[in-house]
């Protein structure tokens, strides 16, 4: 089962590493990963996306607040968050498709960021979900160049318990 | 106070109380040997290598219960140190590795003697540090020395650039650490421990699993306490040795691969496992899944990631376990005065197996019986409160866990969850400069000998004499074992020879004394000498390398799989 963890890691070189790290040597697989400042300057936050048996979640976690720099560890769950991921494809587009692909886009909300003499750029804000439709909707247009940023995740304000800690024990 | 940074590092290690560490210099840690040599109040013992540095330091920790401190260069150094600190790592033994690092400017450079000793060791080290900046340096060793000690044990290294060391600060040492993501527990959970009493209470086949973690914590007089209250009997791990009195009357010997058979039976047949700062180790579950296969399992522990890890624990405890245990002894004692009884016909059916399936091997004749030499060891050291082992890795180690009487916590260092081969010698020259009192007696074999006997230099340089006594059979015995066992006695590499080097040669040449034991009426003579000496002995007793350790259940196998010695005058059979 696939599971979204929120990780506020403090600011010192070698945090990102060491979380890698642990991942690597226990083996636990990341599927993505996306890493960026917070509300607090000496504060980073790491969301990792892990597909794993509630088990070994219970182990990452446990694993990880063992980690010095690491400060929390929170699970992301679905209903109770938002989340989302930011797309740069660069989509081949010879004059005569410009149109049907950006109106395409238009139904996304995908803005175009950057037009080329053969291809065009767009830029996709999004649940994963979204984000896949995009891709396989202009894949036949002929995708030259794609990144993903992985996703970042926030627990809704409406949320109750904004943070739930996942230890099982203590 | 305006210092130079080497200085600082020393100011802040006479801070925490250290007296004494173990090193060797080289070009990047020049700067703070320099500060050694204006003046400290630490000693310091030079290594032969920092391998065996780093081993000194993890046979003080063990020894004396604080944490061990061991220096060396960059590149190289820092390196031959990787050994000692994943072996601390394995077995949770504080210890605070301080490296030079080349200077700032030329890190990244492949500059001459540069290694990223942070990067290396970052799967095995509890935290690291490279200090940035001088100013940072009192703050980075208190906060080591806290990470090390607090929580589950274990290594920490600090990295310090060449000019950094060189650089001016104005020192003090803080009071307090600054690791606001460091949350080691520091309480208990009131209702876990009245589960965790309640079980252990009801339990009609309760079992003590004592791992090395009531050593770390503190946690051995406790740990008695709660047997005692219950009436519950106990088998601790290689790591928990001494522990809990290997004389006493609840005591049921060590579990696992090389275990006593009535130790493994007690376990697959209790109901109630009370695992206390242990850790479900392959090599003593054997086939997990048969382990203890009808217990419910008490995990009590100050590491909650090892609950859980590998067994299913029906009642987590976590905590300090000095703090669990005195409140579990309490409770329990409270249920037994309130009328639950104690398991007593249990403990009469464990002490049946004991007499039962007693430690057997090959009769008289031939060459020395190995299990012999650690017998007559025994019988001239037990009840003594001044004798520390230590021990390589391999047959003599088991049999050392099997014949040796440990009755103190402390009193047998061994390298248990890495199986380093070369821990002994520079283990019991660490466990001396720890209890210059004690006799430190390593027993090791002629592999693990051969790979730090460069550090009977050390002992013989350092006045830290110790007692070597060789279970030597020639050969890389418990490889050996195994070939012969598992891989139809197809023996590969793995004669080493009885007088390569002379060993009692090689000790002279380092200015220690060297005695060879070929018969089995010399034996008690020869060891009884070497223990009185008061000089680092090497005793080479030449064994019988057809003897092998038993018992024995082969890897992955069930406890109810073990094997006894084929040799062995079988008196009775199970």
């Amino acid at each position: 089962m696939k599971h979204t963890l929120s990780v506020h890691v403090e600011d010192k070189p070698g945090a990102l590493t060491r979380v890698a790290t642990m991942f690597a040597r226990r083996g636990f697989n990341i599927e993505s990963l996306a890493v960026g400042p917070t509300e607090r300057e000496d504060v980073s936050r790491i969301t990792l996306r892990v597909d794993c048996e509630q088990h070994s979640l219970e182990q990452i976690e446990k694993q990880m607040h063992k980690l010095v720099n690491v400060l929390r560890v929170t699970e992301l769950v679905p209903s109770e968050s938002l989340e989302r991921e930011l797309l740069l494809v660069r989509v081949a587009a010879l004059p005569d498709r410009r149109a049907e692909l950006i109106a395409l886009a238009g139904a996304f909300n995908a803005r175009v960021a950057d037009v080329g003499p053969d291809s065009l750029v767009f830029e996709v804000v999004g649940s994963a979900d979204e984000i896949e439709a995009f891709q396989e909707l202009v894949r036949p247009h002929g995708i030259k160049e794609l990144v993903r940023t992985g996703r970042i995740g926030l627990a809704r304000a409406s949320a109750r318990e904004q943070r739930r800690r996942l230890s099982a024990i203590n | 106070m305006r210092m130079l940074g080497a200085d600082a590092i020393l100011r802040s290690l006479e801070a925490e109380g250290v007296e004494v560490v173990f090193g060797l210099p080289g070009g990047a840690i020049l700067p703070l040997y320099d500060a050694l040599a204006r003046g400290t109040t630490i000693r310091h013992v030079l290594a032969r290598h920092e391998q065996g540095a780093g081993h000194m330091a993890e046979g003080y920790a063990r020894a004396s219960g604080r944490p061990g401190v061991a220096i060396a260069t960059s590149g190289p150094g820092a390196t031959n140190l990787v050994t000692p600190i994943a072996d601390a790592w394995m077995d949770s033994t504080p210890l605070v590795c301080i490296t030079g690092q080349v200077r700032s400017n030329l890190i990244g450079t492949d500059a001459f003697q540069e290694c990223d000793i942070t990067g290396i060791t970052l799967p095995i080290v509890k935290h690291s540090w490279l200090v940035q900046d001088v100013r940072e340096l009192p703050g980075v060793i208190r906060a080591a020395f806290h990470v090390a000690t607090t929580g589950r044990c274990g290594p920490v290294l600090v990295d310090v650039p060449r000019d950094v060391q060189e650089a001016e600060l104005d020192f003090s040492y803080p009071e307090t650490v600054d690791l606001p993501g460091w949350k080691p527990p520091s309480r208990v959970n009131a209702r876990q421990v009245r589960d965790a009493a309640e079980a252990i209470a009801k339990a009609r086949e309760p079992l003590l699993y004592v791992g090395g973690g009531v050593v770390n914590g503190d946690a051995t007089e406790e740990t008695l306490a709660l047997a005692e209250a219950g009436t519950l009997p106990a088998v601790t791990t290689l790591m928990a040795k001494g522990a809990f009195p290997d004389s006493h009357e609840l005591h049921f010997g060590h579990p696992g691969m090389h275990g006593q058979k009535w130790a493994n039976w007690a376990i697959n047949k209790c109901d109630v496992l009370v695992a206390v700062g242990s850790r479900f180790d392959d090599r003593v579950t054997g086939k997990l899944a048969a382990f203890a296969p009808g217990a419910t399992v008490v995990h009590l522990d100050v590491d909650a990631a090892e609950i859980g890890k590998l067994r299913r624990a029906d009642v987590p405890v976590v905590g300090p376990l000095k703090l669990v245990l005195a409140q579990l002894a309490e409770q329990v004692a409270a249920h037994r005065e309130a009328g639950t009884p104690a398991p007593h016909e249990w403990v009469r059916r464990l002490e049946r197996w004991r007499d039962e399936f007693p430690l057997r091997y090959r009769g008289e004749g031939g060459r020395i019986r190995p299990q012999a030499v650690l017998e007559t060891l025994r019988d001239l050291t037990a009840g003594r409160d001044d004798v520390v082992f230590t021990t390589g890795v391999g047959q003599h180690q088991m049999w050392a866990m099997q014949y040796l009487q440990c009755d103190r916590p402390r009193s047998f260092v061994t390298s248990g969850g890495l199986g380093t081969m070369g821990y002994g010698v520079p283990a019991a020259i660490g466990a001396k400069a720890a209890r210059p009192d004690a006799t430190v007696v390593c027993v090791d074999g002629d592999g693990c000998f051969q790979m730090t006997a460069q550090e009977l230099a050390t002992a013989v340089q350092a006045r830290l004499p110790i007692v070597v006594v060789l279970v030597n059979n020639g050969h890389l015995g418990m490889v050996l074992q195994w070939q012969d066992l598992f891989y139809a006695e197809r023996r590969s590499q793995v004669e080493l020879g009885y007088d390569l080097p002379d060993y009692a040669k090689l000790a002279e040449a380092y200015g220690a004394i060297g005695l060879t034991v070929d018969r089995e009426d010399e034996l008690e003579d020869a060891l009884a000498s070497a223990l009185s000496a008061g000089r680092t002995v090497v005793v080479d007793v030449r064994v019988d390398a057809a003897a092998q350790c038993y018992p024995m259940i082969p890897a992955g196998a069930a406890a109810l799989d073990l094997v006894e010695d084929p040799a062995a005058e079988a008196v009775r059979v199970a």
